[in-house]
C-alpha cells in the first residue's frame, strides 16, 4: 500500500471499525444501534444549523489537535492541551473584561495574544522541566491539567466572577472583545478561520522549517540527531511552547467567539479528546482539519441523542478510547515490520 | 484534629501505595501504564456497581478485581502483544474508562442524581486498643485494605529482589531481548506483571467507592492513577520509597480536609490543588533518581 493511500484507509478503517464496536455496545446497553446512529448522524448533519453546530464544536477540537500533533511529532507526549487551553481561557478572560474602551480589533487580538500565551508559558514550563529536572512531560502535563481547572475554579469564584456574586461565572466580555456572529442564530465566526488557517502554517513549520524538521529528527532518534549536533533540549521548549500556545489560543477563541465568559467545566474535554483527533489525522497538521470535524461531528450527535435516545454524551469518550485503540493496533510494529510506524518512539527522558 | 490527620492521611496513602506498587511492577518488565487511571476508575465504578446490586462488600471487591483485569488485559493486548506505543495506548485506556464508566453510571442508575451508597469497609479491629489516642484511630481502626497494601510492601521487596520469577522480571524490563534469548518469556512476564497490577489497582479502585465514598461519581479517580505513577518515580523504583512517598501524598491529600475544616481564609482550590502542586514541585527536585529500568516504555517486538 502507498504511504498515501494507507493514510487515508486506515483512520477510515479504524472510525467504521470503532463504529461497528459502539454499535455492539450499544446494543449490549439495551438501545437500538440503527436508530442510535442514525440519531447521531442527522443531529450532526440533520440542517443548516447542526452543520454550523458540528463546525463550532470542531473548532477547538482543530487548536488542541494541531497541539497535539506538533508535540507528538517531537515524541513529546504533551497530554496537557486540556490545561493549556484553559490557561488560555483564564488569561483571555481575565484580559477581555477589561478591555471594554478598546477598538474591537485590538480587543479581540490582546484576547487572542493573551490566550496564546498563556497556553504557551504553561506548555514551555513542562517543555523546561523535561529538558532541565528530567521530570516525564507526560505526569507534569497531566498534573497542569488538574491544577487549571482548580484555578479557573477559583478565578470564577473570587476575582472574575461576575458582579452579583451569585453564580461561579464570570463577568461577561465587553462586546469590544467578542467576535461577530456571522449568521445569527448561528453562531458561526472567525475562529474556525484562524483554525483552518494555522493548520498549513503549523504543517509548513513542521516539514519546511529547519526547527520543524530538528523537532521530527528529535522525535525519530534523540541519539542519531545529538551527532549531527542538534540538542534536543532546545527543540523540545520550544515545541511544547508552540503547542501550548495553540492549545490556549483555542480556550481564547472559545471564550471570545462563544461563551464570552468563562465557568467551571468549560472544556468537555477538547484536550484529551485532541490526541484522537492527531491520531486519526496521523500527527499530519492538515489531516487535523477534517479529523477534528469527524469528532466535532460526533460531539454534536452525541448531545442530540442524549436528548432524544436518553444515551449518555459521554458514549463519545468511549468511542475515542476505542478510535485510538483500533488505530494502534493498525499500526502496529508486528504486521509494519520493516515499514516505519506513524508514531516516533524512543525512550523518555525520565528513563533516561 | 491530629489524631484525625494522621487517621486520613494513612487511609489516603493506602489506595495510592496499592496503584503504584502494582505499577512498580509493570514498570520492572519494562512497560508504562498510564493507563492504570482508567484500571482504578473501572474498578472503583464495578465496587460500587456490584455491591449496590448485592449488598455484599465481597462480591464489590471481586467483581472491581474482575472489571480492573480487563482493562488491564486490553493494555496488555496492545501493549506487549501488538507492541505499540504505550503511552498514547495508556491515555487511550483512560479516555476509553471514563466513556464506559459514564454511560454505564447513567445506565444503570439513571441521571437522578440521588446520592445512591453503599456499606463501606469496616475497620478491622475493635475495642479498647483501637480507641488509643493517636495510635488508635491510624494504626488500628483502618480497614483490610490498608494493612494489606503497607503488607505488599515488604512482599514486593522479597519478591522483586529474592525470588526467580522478580530476577527474570527486572531482565525482561532491563533487556527484553537477552531475556528472550535466555528463554525467560518477555512477554509472559510482562502479561503475569499487568495481572497482578490489575488486581492491586482493582482493589486500589474498589477502595475509593468502598473506602471512602461509599458511592460513584463520574471521574472520581480524579488523577490518583496519575499521583501513583509519579510516586512510582519518586520512590526510585523501590518498594520502600514507594511507601514513604505515598504517605507523603497521603498527607497531601489529608490536608485537604484539615485545612478546609480550620477556615484559613484562603481559597479551598488551593488546597484541592496541593496533591497535584507537590507532585510537580517534588518531581522537579528529586525527579528520576534510581534504578530504572533500561527498557521502560520502549515497545518490543519479539524477533
Amino acid at each position: 500500500m502507498s504511504p498515501v493511500i494507507s493514510a487515508t484507509v486506515k483512520p477510515l478503517a479504524a472510525m467504521a471499525v470503532a463504529i461497528g464496536l459502539l454499535a455492539i455496545g450499544l446494543a449490549a446497553l439495551g438501545a437500538n444501534p440503527a436508530v442510535t446512529l442514525t440519531a447521531l448522524l442527522s443531529g450532526a448533519f440533520g440542517d443548516w444549523l447542526a452543520v454550523a453546530d458540528t463546525l463550532l464544536k470542531a473548532t477547538p477540537l482543530v487548536f488542541t489537535g494541531l497541539s497535539v500533533s506538533l508535540a507528538f511529532s517531537g515524541s513529546i507526549w504533551n497530554i496537557g492541551a486540556e490545561g493549556q487551553l484553559l490557561f488560555g481561557a483564564l488569561a483571555a478572560t481575565a484580559c477581555g473584561i477589561h478591555l471594554a474602551r478598546w477598538s474591537h480589533v485590538a480587543a479581540i487580538s490582546a484576547v487572542l495574544g493573551a490566550g496564546a500565551i498563556a497556553g504557551a508559558l504553561a506548555g514551555a514550563l513542562c517543555g523546561w522541566l523535561r529538558t532541565r529536572f528530567s521530570v516525564n512531560e507526560v505526569i507534569s502535563t497531566i498534573m497542569l491539567n488538574f491544577i487549571a481547572l482548580q484555578a479557573v475554579s477559583w478565578a470564577v469564584h473570587g476575582p472574575l466572577m461576575e458582579p452579583s456574586h451569585s453564580y461561579p461565572i464570570s463577568q461577561k466580555l465587553p462586546a469590544a472583545a467578542c467576535m461577530h456572529w456571522f449568521f445569527p442564530p448561528s453562531r458561526l465566526n472567525c475562529g474556525l478561520l484562524l483554525a483552518i488557517g494555522l493548520a498549513p502554517a503549523c504543517y509548513f513549520w513542521l516539514y519546511r522549517t529547519n526547527s520543524g524538521f530538528e523537532l521530527r529528527a528529535v522525535g525519530r532518534n534523540p541519539r542519531a540527531t545529538a551527532f549531527f549536533g542538534i540538542a534536543a533540549g532546545p527543540i523540545t521548549v520550544v515545541a511544547m511552547a508552540l503547542s501550548g500556545g495553540l492549545a490556549g489560543l483555542g480556550g481564547a477563541v472559545q471564550v471570545c467567539a462563544i461563551t464570552q465568559r468563562l465557568f467551571e467545566r468549560f472544556s468537555p474535554g477538547w484536550g484529551y479528546e485532541a490526541i484522537a483527533v492527531a491520531l486519526v489525522a496521523r500527527l499530519n497538521p492538515l489531516a487535523v482539519v477534517p479529523s477534528a470535524l469527524f469528532f466535532g461531528a460526533l460531539d454534536n450527535g452525541a448531545q442530540v441523542i442524549q436528548r432524544t435516545q436518553g444515551v449518555s454524551p459521554v458514549l463519545v469518550q468511549a468511542a475515542q478510547g476505542l478510535i485510538i485503540f483500533v488505530l494502534l493496533a493498525f499500526d502496529t510494529p508486528i504486521l509494519a515490520r520493516g515499514r516505519s510506524a506513524t508514531l516516533p518512539h524512543h525512550k523518555q527522558p525520565a528513563d533516561a | 484534629m491530629l489524631d484525625a490527620f494522621l487517621s486520613s492521611t494513612i487511609s489516603m496513602a493506602a489506595p495510592l501505595l496499592l496503584a503504584a506498587l502494582g505499577e512498580l511492577l509493570v514498570e520492572q518488565s519494562g512497560l508504562i501504564n498510564i493507563g492504570i487511571e482508567g484500571v482504578m476508575l473501572t474498578a472503583a465504578f464495578c465496587a460500587m456497581a456490584a455491591a449496590y446490586a448485592t449488598g455484599s462488600i465481597a462480591t464489590g471487591l471481586g467483581c472491581a478485581i474482575a472489571g480492573a483485569l480487563l482493562m488491564s488485559g486490553l493494555f496488555a493486548v496492545m501493549a506487549v502483544n501488538l507492541a505499540v506505543n504505550q503511552v498514547v495506548a495508556g491515555t487511550a485506556l483512560d479516555i476509553f474508562a471514563l466513556g464506559v464508566t459514564g454511560v454505564l453510571y447513567r445506565r444503570i442508575f439513571g441521571e437522578t442524581g440521588k446520592a445512591l451508597t453503599v456499606r463501606t469497609l469496616r475497620g478491622v479491629f475493635r475495642g479498647a486498643l483501637a480507641r488509643l489516642p493517636l495510635v488508635g484511630p491510624a494504626l488500628l481502626q483502618q480497614n483490610g485494605l490498608v494493612y494489606f497494601a503497607f503488607l505488599m510492601v515488604p512482599v514486593l521487596h522479597l519478591v522483586l529482589y529474592r525470588t526467580r520469577w522478580g530476577l527474570k522480571l527486572r531482565a525482561a524490563g532491563e533487556r527484553p531481548e537477552a531475556a528472550d534469548a535466555l528463554g525467560l518469556g518477555v512477554y509472559c512476564l510482562r502479561w503475569q506483571a499487568l495481572m497482578i497490577s490489575g488486581v492491586m489497582t482493582g482493589l486500589s479502585g474498589a477502595y475509593l467507592t468502598l473506602g471512602y465514598a461509599n458511592t460513584f461519581v463520574e471521574g472520581m479517580s480524579a488523577g490518583r492513577g496519575f499521583i501513583a505513577l509519579s510516586i512510582v518515580i519518586l520512590g526510585g523504583w523501590r518498594p520502600v520509597r514507594i511507601a514513604i512517598a505515598s504517605l507523603l501524598f497521603g498527607a497531601a491529600l489529608a490536608l485537604q480536609f484539615v485545612l478546609q475544616a480550620v477556615n484559613t481564609g484562603l481559597p479551598y482550590q488551593l488546597f484541592l490543588a496541593l496533591p497535584y502542586v507537590l507532585t510537580l514541585v517534588v518531581l522537579t527536585i528529586l525527579g528520576g533518581q534510581g534504578p530504572v529500568p533500561s527498557a521502560l516504555g520502549e515497545p518490543y517486538v519479539r524477533e
